[in-house]
């Protein structure tokens, strides 16, 4: 229940979206099967979502430590120019997935360590990487667009499993893997309270460095991942345009998500309803014919919207409305909603 | 300029609420021509509002203000710096990434067709900073120099401004003593030139090193006002403490059975430099160590040791005979310590999560993240402290932001109950929570001696620590000056112990 | 492999042979913007074996993407005495000082692949493409393939707002312009890249009803095109048959998709602008008459009829 009512904003939010889309598209809920795959917008969505879905995971935990980084879309681009490279050169897919993870994790450790060692703002530490990184991804490519023919690879990016497309699994999968790990031990919690105080957390004994270390780490695995997917999705590497501006799209996918900037409480499950809500943007635009003049603006509104029935402000003002009008139906009925979270459980 | 010891800046009744609490009421000062006059009084004691008040940053609610017999009206510190008064704050007001000359002339420099006279500003700049006895670049950036270069630069620059009156909050908390000497013989100069200072500070050596008059404040009234010679260090002590050392009723705690064998903490010459002269403390289960010290005077520095956050740069510690090393909170917390910090809000509490969750931190964090405490059990320790210790409301799952301060203490002592601790270092654990609470933490303090916790408490409640401490160390100027056992622990003797100037101890 | 550099260069650079043999000794200096992209790439190759082979000495000077490194180069050839400049302007201000020094030391400038915001005395002539005549091209040869059949377009932008993606837009209605069987009946924009092209084909193929209506799609740059190819293949129909991939630029990997079938056309934007650009400096010095103020490239239309694979190895030798 507790946990239902943490993401009802995000769900009511997606679930608007989509109706507002099929007004403008009809038939653009329908999902078929076809060549024993699903197949519709809906799957487009869930599809095309998977590399800001995999960045929002892991800018979930960052940001929860109080942190930001800005540097997942160049280790897109470095993962996706390195793995391009091992399957130009006909190395075993098992080999391409671990030293992609493996530079991924690499990655994440260097922010993680300017972060938490250095003591560097999360903002610039991981600056340095964004701008680096796409230099470092050319040098791989020797800039051009690196491309392959390996249906092994490709199938990351464009294979399906039980009628699922691949990127969707893995999202999913990194997702409950990541959100399990984070709840079932105490890492959640212990992150929570670092962002919350990290000097409060740290007089009683917690770990701070090793946590906000471990944060960055998994968003360099998850930038890894949606690397991988974008590069096999286009059977090749594109170090300039490889996760351009997604750090942007990510960092929005957590805020309307509800995870504050300002670090501490985190929901993984509505970051991702977040990454859904913008790609449903995206692709409703796609869908509706507009001129491609209107696509920043009709998006931009559409979360100025979003954020704005989020906010506090709304929200009380909102619950307020509830209650005026809730106690001229049931009288007697008025709850504080101050009290409203508390309760729930 | 008026001659030596005539009044220059008069303030009269100066009343002053925030949010219908009273901070100041009727408080005067009087500053005359050519003095340094000290403002001094424990935290909350209402010292920063007055200075803000007298320097423009504040407006006053009641009361009247004359400089040099006139009525003024300071409503920002332009208009006060316009009036001749001038302020450098505790943290310097300065700007790291500018030159020398252009933090000494920001927002005045001197022009020429419209543009800056980069070259007149350097030079008034070094003429300026001669008269200081400052041999400095101004075309060099400030972050180049040390903090008490850059504290005189802040003083030159508020006096060129300003002229008459100079207000420093703090200059010396963060420098060395032939630092501080250097900033005072500045100050020497300005006052024989005919400045009036007026200086805050928590260091008793230096105001009787420079001061010519005090003024103590304490609970938002002044309380008392006197040329230093008339003030001795004892009676100043008093008056900062608000007691009448006479009145005060003689009385001893229950006797406590500490048993006589080797202490099972044992400290010896531990100190860090710039933080608390080494010393030596022993610890023993079922007694608690009072630690009595004003503000500044090593009291939460001798905590940061204790539980390994600073770290000691000398001495040794054993515990239970084995040596061992204590540096981080992590190690101190491995040995079975805990810690109450003073600074609830940004030390304690972590405000956003629950009840539940504050209560399970530290044991949580001792366990490790790969080994949680599960949902329940959590939510059963959680009940049973809300019980134990009467945590109101009691939900476990509320923020704790929103608890009371007293029942946000006793979350944070129930924390570390949690861990069963073997030593509980609290410091100021009944600062600004209410009567009730207040009582009960008191009650278990004692109720955790009898159990055989060790317990340090550090406290400015001296009638508390006569209550229930079995030893009391008195510390002053960053020095644990003297240890207190047996029927010497009175109040009497403790607020003489904690006048007493570090160099009377030997 | 060279033979076919050659002859590629030599279809758009008419009169190479004649005037080789005549500037044996000229010294030319080149500012080029950088290599931000494989065409810049082949650019700068390009150029440099055209140099080789009339016995231009080139210096070659990488701005990296800064106009002030490529004023600093220009004067530095000014000062060199070098016969001739040729720019590849990164801006198209900013250029009025430099250029008239080279005036003064009588040195003529020739710009490349780009105009600049200057009076036109200040250089001796601009060697660009005429964007819009590229889609033109491309519109004219889908007019002629499906001749009076009806045929819905799909459009694929260029970043929106760019000039190429406004002028080849322009140039491809101008095409179908007149032709009523032929409509677009969705355009959006893939940013230039393969990622997005994909992406917006997808969705063009869900709005057109699985794709079965789209007759055609036109991309305003190859990479666009390879993104929509897959798109249509993983929509379980074939590019090149089921629906027509037309696009601009000709790089390499376009004519891979073209030999397997999978793509129909495309129009290139030649990398050679130093051919034409050597040319009109070698008749300048000849006999002093100045070539017109715009030099316009030609932009080839190659179709799967051109031999795709050989066009491939011969454009995959150039940096693309």
């Amino acid at each position: 229940m507790r946990k239902l009512k943490r993401l009802a904003p995000q769900i009511v939010a997606l679930v608007l979206v989509l109706f507002a889309v099929t007004l403008a598209v009809p038939g653009f809920l329908s999902i078929s099967v076809q060549n024993g795959r699903l197949y519709g917008s809906l799957v487009d969505i869930c599809v095309r979502a998977a590399p800001v879905a995999l960045l929002a995971i892991g800018m979930t935990l960052v940001i929860a430590t109080r942190g930001i980084d800005l540097s997942v879309g160049a280790v897109m681009a470095i993962t996706g120019a390195i793995a391009a490279t091992l399957v130009a050169d006909n190395q075993p897919l098992v080999v391409v997935l671990l030293v992609s993870l493996g530079i991924g994790l690499a990655c994440g450790l260097w922010n993680g360590a300017l972060v938490a060692l250095l003591d560097l703002q999360p903002i610039i530490a991981t600056l340095i990487l964004m701008v680096a990184g796409r230099g470092i991804a050319q040098l791989v490519t020797g800039g051009t667009i690196l491309t392959f023919n390996d249906p092994a690879f490709s199938f990351i990016g464009s294979g399906a499993l039980f009628g699922v497309p691949m990127p969707v699994l893995i999202w999913l999968v990194a997702g409950l893997v990541v959100g399990l790990v984070v709840r079932r031990s105490a890492l959640g919690l212990l992150i929570e309270a670092v962002g919350v105080n990290r000097r409060a957390s740290s007089l009683v004994g917690v770990r701070s460095r090793f946590l906000i270390v471990a944060a960055y780490a998994i968003s360099g695995l998850c930038a890894a991942l949606a690397g991988m997917i974008v590069t096999a999705d286009i059977h090749g590497a594109d170090a300039n345009n490889a996760g351009l501006w997604l750090e942007l799209d990510a960092i929005l996918a957590v805020v309307i998500g509800g995870t504050s900037l300002s670090g501490g409480r985190f929901s993984i499950t509505a970051s991702l309803i977040g990454a859904l809500i913008i790609q449903s943007l995206n692709t409703g635009i796609l869908m509706s014919g507009w001129p491609p003049e209107f696509n920043l603006i009709v998006k931009a509104a559409a979360i100025v919207v979003i954020l704005t029935l989020q906010s506090p402000t709304v929200a009380t003002a909102l619950s307020g409305l509830r209650a005026t009008f809730g106690s001229a139906s049931r009288s007697n009925s008025h709850e504080p909603t101050g009290k409203a979270g508390a309760r729930a459980k | 300029m008026a001659e030596h010891g005539a009044v220059l800046l008069e303030a009269r009744g100066i009343d002053k609420s925030f949010f219908n609490v009273k901070v100041l009421d009727g408080v005067d000062l009087t500053l005359r021509t050519g003095e340094i006059h000290a403002l001094l009084g424990e935290n909350g004691a209402g010292k920063s509002t007055l200075v803000k008040i007298l320097t423009g940053a504040y407006r006053r609610d009641a009361g009247t203000l004359r400089l040099a017999g006139e009525e003024i009206e300071p409503l920002s510190v332009a208009e006060a710096q316009a009036l001749s008064i001038g302020t450098v704050y505790q943290e310097v007001n300065l700007l790291d990434n500018l030159t020398v000359a252009e933090n000494l002339y920001l927002g005045r420099q001197p022009l020429r067709f419209g543009m800056v006279d980069r070259r007149r500003m350097r030079a008034d700049a070094r003429a300026l900073l001669a008269r200081y006895g400052l041999d400095v670049d101004p075309d060099e950036t400030l972050s180049a120099y040390s903090v008490a270069i850059r504290q005189v630069i802040a003083i030159a620059r508020a006096v060129d401004l300003s002229g008459r009156v100079l207000f420093l909050d703090e200059p010396t908390a963060s420098l060395d003593a032939r630092e501080v000497e250097m900033v005072f013989s500045i100050l020497r100069r300005l006052r024989a030139e005919g400045l009036s200072i007026v200086i805050i500070t928590h260091f008793l050596d230096q105001v009787y090193a420079i001061a010519d008059r005090i003024t103590v404040l304490r609970n938002g009234r002044m309380v008392g006002s006197a040329a230093i010679a008339d003030l001795p260090r004892r009676d100043l002590v008093s008056l900062m403490l608000g007691r009448e050392l006479e009145a005060e009723t003689h009385r001893r705690p229950v006797e406590v059975a500490v048993d006589d064998g080797p202490a099972a903490f044992r400290f010896r010459n531990f100190g860090r430099r710039g933080s608390v002269r080494p010393f030596d403390m022993d610890i023993r289960h079922g007694e608690v160590i009072g630690i009595a010290g004003l503000l500044g005077s090593g009291r939460s520095e001798t905590a940061f040791l204790l539980f390994g956050i600073d770290k000691a740069d000398s001495g040794t510690v054993e515990i239970d005979g084995k040596p061992v090393t204590l540096s981080s909170p992590v190690d101190a917390i491995s040995h079975g310590f805990g810690f109450c910090p003073e600074e609830r809000k940004t030390d304690g509490i972590v405000a956003d999560l629950s009840v539940r969750e504050n209560i399970v931190l530290a044991l949580q964090a001792r366990r490790g993240w790969a080994r949680p405490i599960g949902y329940r059990e959590s939510l059963a320790l959680a009940e049973h402290y809300i019980k134990a210790l009467d945590i109101r409301p009691p939900d476990p799952e509320r923020p704790i932001k929103f608890l009371s301060g007293g029942n946000q203490q006793k979350a944070i002592l129930a924390r570390w109950l949690a861990t069963d601790p073997r030593l509980l270092i609290l410091d100021e654990p009944t600062r600004g929570i209410d009567i009730g609470a207040h009582a009960e933490i008191i009650r278990l303090i004692e109720k955790l001696r009898e159990e055989g916790v060790a317990l340090v408490v550090i406290s400015s409640e001296i009638e508390e620590l006569v209550a229930y401490a079995s030893r009391v160390v008195v510390l002053s100027d960053r020095t644990h000056l003297r240890e207190l056992t047996g029927d010497e622990i009175n109040a009497a003797t403790i607020v003489n112990a904690m006048a007493m100037a570090a160099g009377e101890a030997a | 492999m060279m033979k076919i550099v050659t002859r590629l260069a030599a279809a758009s650079a008419l009169s190479m042979l004649a005037s080789t043999a005549f500037a044996a000794s000229l010294t030319v200096g080149f500012s080029q913007i950088g290599s931000e992209s494989g065409w810049r790439a082949a650019e700068t190759t390009v150029t440099q074996n055209q140099a080789k082979e009339r016995g231009i000495d080139l210096k070659f000077a990488d701005a990296q993407q800064k106009q002030e490194n490529q004023i600093k180069a220009v004067r530095g050839f000014i000062a060199q005495g070098v016969d001739a400049i040729l720019i590849a302007p990164v801006v198209a201000t900013g250029w009025d000082d430099v250029l008239k020094e080279a005036k003064e030391a009588d040195i003529p400038v020739i710009l490349l692949d780009r105009q600049i915001e200057a009076p036109d005395s200040l250089y001796l002539t601009a060697v660009t493409s005429d964007q819009v005549h590229e889609g033109k091209v491309a519109g004219d040869w889908l007019v002629k393939d499906v001749g009076a059949k009806p045929c819905k377009v799909v459009e694929l932008q260029g970043t929106t707002g760019s000039s190429p993606a406004i002028n080849r837009k322009k140039g491809f209605e101008q095409a179908i312009a007149g032709h009523s069987n032929i409509t677009i009946a969705r355009s959006q924009t893939g940013d230039f890249t393969r990622t997005k092209g994909k992406e917006v084909m997808e969705s063009f193929i869900k709005a057109e009803g699985g794709g079965k209506d789209i007759c055609a799609v036109y991309a305003h740059n190859d990479d666009m095109a390879v993104g929509a190819i897959q798109a249509i293949k993983e929509a379980g129909l074939k590019p090149g048959t089921d629906i027509k991939v037309v696009s601009i630029d000709a790089v390499p990997d376009i004519f891979l998709a073209m030999a397997a079938g999978e793509a129909n056309a495309t129009v290139e934007l030649t990398p050679n602008m130093a051919g034409p650009a050597f040319d009109a400096l070698e008749a300048y010095l000849k006999d002093k008459k100045a070539p017109a103020k715009w030099i316009q490239t030609e932009s080839k239309l190659y179709t799967q009829a051109d031999d795709p694979k050989a066009v491939y190895d011969a454009k995959k030798g150039l940096g693309y």
